[in-house]
């Protein structure tokens, strides 16, 4: 399988306003991101594999399994969402998706067509990694790649790590070989059925969901 | 009109709809979004804009002829229509949400009620506008012209 025309990297745009995820979607196509976009804040965290009252519990069952059709658990290497929505503000969101364990890791953009001084401290002290006054530009866009960038490589890094160590002693896991390889089989499963980047509903749904943990990568997950 | 003429006055157009203040540079950022794979990008967004601005002035119209006037609903109204005319370069149109927001936050009502007036106002005419400047580019791109560079 060919992939030299992948995206690099897998964006989660937010935003209630039609108008506005048009245009976020249309500024990361241009700058070659695979985009998805959501109308909520409680969207975003149920595509990232989220539930809202189970936030930092290290549950070692997969959310994927428990959810339907096609919300698999997916990487995202940022998410850019606006500040005000109704329900779940963009703020909200960036505290969920720092509080929770598996998540913390994901670089957290806010937009907001208000220039409030206060609002975007409060951003940034809450991990935000940039705050975007509305209308985004495609020069705001080139700021986003050094986030995505440096959890790219961390991974990677992690990733190799797992690989030198495979070749050594056995791996802790706290998944049962059971269930490790009907997860594999899963996998296998989800990802014929899916014709976008290999990079869907891997690692992330046969270990725990704590992202610091090593992943692999197409590596069978057999013990 | 040959290809050529209809290239100037679609230039001259599009430069008075900037200098009168209809648009300003968001509308130009659109354009830039534009390509042979998107090709009505910007007529798209633009038809959203028209949808969002219909709905909400209704809405504000209709918070406006209550009994008991819901503020806090007016205001975020407001704040959607002056987003979305920001998104698309209507700068008109969102100066008289920003003048609309001020009336609100001060509970004036006849304010809103005169604002309002103008925000419809300024509203019909960037859609008249609008819907010239698309169709001189669409006679332009049936006469085989090339559409000038945003």
């Amino acid at each position: 399988m060919v992939m030299t025309e992948e995206p690099e990297f897998h964006v989660l745009a937010v935003d209630d306003s039609l108008l506005d995820r048009k245009l976020i979607e249309r500024l990361l196509r241009t700058s070659s991101c695979q985009v998805t976009t959501v109308d909520s804040g409680s969207k975003a965290l149920e595509f990232l594999g989220v539930h809202e009252d189970d936030s930092s519990s290290p549950d070692s069952s997969p959310s994927v399994s428990s959810s339907e059709g096609n919300h698999q658990v997916v990487e995202v290497d940022l998410v850019i969402t606006d500040y005000c929505m109704p329900g779940m503000t963009g703020y909200d969101l960036l505290k969920k998706i720092k509080e929770s364990s598996s998540l913390r890791n994901i670089p957290v953009v806010i937009m907001s067509s208000e220039n409030v001084p206060s609002r975007i401290s409060r951003c940034l002290e809450e991990g935000a990694e940039e705050f975007f006054l509305k209308p985004v530009r495609q020069s705001d866009l080139s700021r986003l790649k050094p986030h995505m960038m440096k959890t790219k490589l961390k991974d990677r890094t992690r990733r190799e790590e797992v690989v030198e160590e495979r070749g050594g002693e056995r791996r802790e896991t706290e998944i049962e070989p059971e269930a490790s390889q009907q997860q594999h089989h899963q996998q296998q499963q989800l990802l014929s059925n899916n014709n976008t980047t290999k990079r869907k509903a891997m690692d992330e749904v046969a270990l725990s969901p704590d992202r610091t943990r090593p992943r692999y990568a197409d590596i069978a997950a057999v013990v | 009109m040959d290809a050529l003429q209809l290239r100037r006055q679609l230039i001259e157009y599009t430069a008075e709809l900037f200098s009168e203040g209809f648009l300003d540079e968001q509308f130009t950022q659109l354009q830039q979004l534009q390509d042979e794979n998107n090709p009505d990008f910007v007529v798209e967004v633009v038809s959203l804009f028209f949808q969002d601005s219909e709905r909400l002035l209704n809405e504000l119209a209709k918070s406006l002829s209550q009994q008991e006037i819901d503020f806090k609903k007016m205001d975020a109204h407001v704040h959607q229509l002056k987003g979305s005319s920001s998104s698309v370069g209507a700068h008109r149109v969102q100066r008289s949400c920003i003048s609309f927001r001020d009336f609100c936050n001060a509970k004036n009502v006849e304010g809103c009620l005169e604002c309002l007036q103008k925000m419809k106002h300024e509203y019909s005419l960037v859609k008249d506008k609008l819907e010239t400047f698309f169709d001189l580019e669409q006679q332009l791109s049936t006469t085989g012209g090339s559409p000038p560079p945003p």
